[in-house]
């Protein structure tokens, strides 16, 4: 998969802040999950379960910080002269070619927590549903700048259905 | 507004054909009178029924007759009124449709962007002569475009100068729709409508029979039958409990007999033309140049017979509307069933050039598709794709390399283990999208970097 023309290719990576926003996310459901097992052991007043519940969630929360971390790391884009090549996923591995001429808008959306750590996610939309170029954890310029670039090169690149 | 409404019932196509001009000529006209009444449809002759069973009863007193009657006014007003504030006009090359009395909509239609008129006629509006008119957009909603209704000679006269309208006005203004136009300009020249393929309804029926919710109920009447005879008891208890199933199933199984039946394909100038139904009766065009994928279909059953099924994907999203709800399920069918040599020659004369030789996937791909397997293979040539797949349905999907949206690879975990790819192209259709699945690596990533240079020749 990544042997994909690779000496002519250069993959840009997300920004590393995706990954610190990733282990938040991962910490925070953990901080959940953890307070809920607690919460229900001492009601239960099961002292040896509610220790067992921290160690049993405290090690799930590890184990999704590794997979988010290899997530982000599977993320990849590339603009080539006539497409866009988007990489992604670990277990599932998946990667598009979309061609410029086909693009029918870019979308820049970034949530409240995206904001936070300057980063935003840019879509290319295609007339096809099925259509998959999502970089997610963009830096804020960077992708002002991607957005940029997709819309004129759409524009140049244009053609019908 | 100033235009007063044609006399009604019409003298003649005379009368029609100047309200038509009138509307195209920039004048504001209304729908027929009649159109609330037949757009009501069913729900007005059940509304009428169900106010008259008591009545007619015998059990009614005169206050309920006075309600009975004053609910009929009220839907009776509630229609013309609706029908006083819709009106349509052709201007400046966009036709417009204003309706609503208080939540007032205006909708626009610029006819450079017509796919595809259709006329339509269910059997209410068929009675009255009357039919609606779907001007399909390539709008993102799949939201068409509704005249209803016109009378049969004003729903022609304006289809027909409606999509000269388009033709031209897109040459004007696209240089990507010019080659269609002209093309289609060329064939009104000179082509006459030729017929491609009609269905026999007794085929029709047989295949309806043999498909797979057909059996399911056949299934269920047989054994019912059976335990009618057995066991009178337990029928009537089973039949109570599954009958509201059995009756969704056989009126789904009516509905396809229905927008099928004498379904006839010919090859007019503009396009494919489509005419079918028995009750509601539609004509609709699909441009050539605007078919995103065919989907040939093959289920267990009529593969016995030799029998297929030919869908086409045109543009646009899954529509939300209740009006193409039927559509957006099964497809367009351009053969709802037919033999293998007409599936041919239809396939020959939207697709000229399919490719035929096919390449099988390497053997370690029983692992991860055991059943698929079997069929599993995928072809191309300078323009187009085509990917077989299915065991029990078998599926053949055809998709023009220039209508490709975007190419993806995708690789699961068990493909992963045996190193294998599936590859798909996307394109704009509702459904149909061409996946050669479980190539091996190698070959797929070869494809990932052919396939978007060959895409862009085949435009």
């Amino acid at each position: 998969m990544v042997g994909l023309n690779e000496r002519e290719l250069s993959w840009n990576a997300p920004s590393p802040r995706l990954r610190v926003l990733r282990r938040y996310e991962v910490a925070a459901g953990t901080l959940g999950a953890l307070i809920l097992a607690v919460g229900i052991a001492i009601a239960l007043e099961e002292t040896a379960a509610a220790v067992a519940a921290v160690v049993v969630v405290i090690l799930a929360g590890a184990i999704a910080d590794v997979v988010a971390g290899r997530r982000v790391r599977a993320w990849g884009y590339a603009e080539r002269d006539e497409d866009l090549m988007v990489r992604r996923g670990v277990m599932f591995r998946r990667m598009s070619v979309i061609p410029y001429g086909r693009m029918q808008y870019v979308e820049v959306t970034a949530g409240p927590f995206e904001r936070t750590f300057g980063l935003a996610t840019v879509q290319m939309h295609t007339a096809a549903a099925a259509s998959d170029a999502r970089i997610p954890g963009l830096p804020a310029a960077e992708a002002a700048r991607l957005r940029g670039q997709l819309t004129s090169l759409g524009e140049s690149h244009a053609m019908g259905l | 507004m100033s235009d007063p409404p044609a006399p009604w019932p019409p003298t003649g196509a005379t009368a029609a054909e100047r309200q038509a001009a009138a509307g195209l000529g920039g004048s504001w006209q209304r729908l027929h009178p009649l159109s609330p009444f037949v757009r009501a449809g069913r729900g007005v002759i059940g509304i009428v029924i169900l106010l008259l069973i008591p009545t007619s009863g015998g059990g009614g007193g005169t206050s309920s007759d006075l309600i009975h009657v004053g609910v009929i006014v009220v839907l009776f007003v509630l229609g013309f009124i609706s029908w006083l504030v819709t009106r349509w006009r052709v201007q400046d090359g966009v036709l417009r449709v204003e309706s609503g009395l208080i939540r007032r909509t205006s909708e626009r239609f610029p006819l450079s962007r017509i796919q595809a008129i259709d006329t339509v006629r269910p059997g209410l509006a068929r009675v009255f002569g009357l039919a609606e008119l779907r001007i399909r957009l390539a709008s993102g909603s799949g939201k068409a475009g509704r005249l209803a209704y016109l009378t049969n000679a004003e729903a022609e006269t304006l289809r027909v100068r409606l999509l000269d309208m388009s033709h031209s006005s897109s040459a004007a203004t696209q240089a990507a729709e010019a080659t269609a136009a002209t093309d289609a300009a060329e064939a009104t020249a000179s082509r006459p409508e030729q017929t491609l393929v009609t269905v026999p309804p007794g085929r029709l029926f047989a295949s309806l029979l043999l498909t797979g919710s057909g059996l399911v109920l056949e299934l269920a009447v047989v054994v019912l039958a059976v335990l009618a005879v057995v066991a009178p008891g337990v029928a009537a208890a089973a039949f109570s409990a599954g009958a509201l199933v059995l009756i969704g199933l056989a009126f789904g199984l009516f509905r396809r007999f229905n927008g099928d039946y004498g379904l006839s394909v010919t090859d007019a100038a503009d396009g494919l033309r489509l005419r079918s139904g028995l009750v509601e009766t539609s004509a609709e065009t699909i441009p050539r140049g605007r078919i995103q994928a065919i989907r040939m279909v093959e289920p267990l059953a009529w593969r016995l017979c030799g029998w297929c099924r030919l869908e086409v994907d045109v543009a646009g999203q899954k529509s939300r509307g209740r009006q193409d709800r039927n559509q957006a399920r099964a497809g367009r069918a351009l053969l709802p069933v037919g033999s293998r040599e007409q599936a041919a020659l239809l396939l020959a004369s939207v697709f000229p050039g399919a490719p035929d030789e096919r390449l099988v996937p390497p053997r370690r791909a029983r692992w991860k598709s055991p059943l698929r397997f079997h069929y599993l293979s995928w072809g191309s040539n300078a323009h187009y794709a085509v990917a077989t797949s299915g065991r029990i349905r078998r599926v053949t999907d055809w998709v023009p390399l220039a209508k490709v949206q975007s190419v993806r690879l995708l690789e699961g975990p068990v493909q992963r283990r045996l190193e294998l790819s599936s590859v798909h192209l996307d394109t704009a259709g509702r459904k149909v999208h061409a996946v050669l699945r479980d190539r091996d690596r190698a070959e797929a990533q070869r494809l990932m970097q052919q396939l978007p240079e060959r895409c862009r020749e085949a435009r």
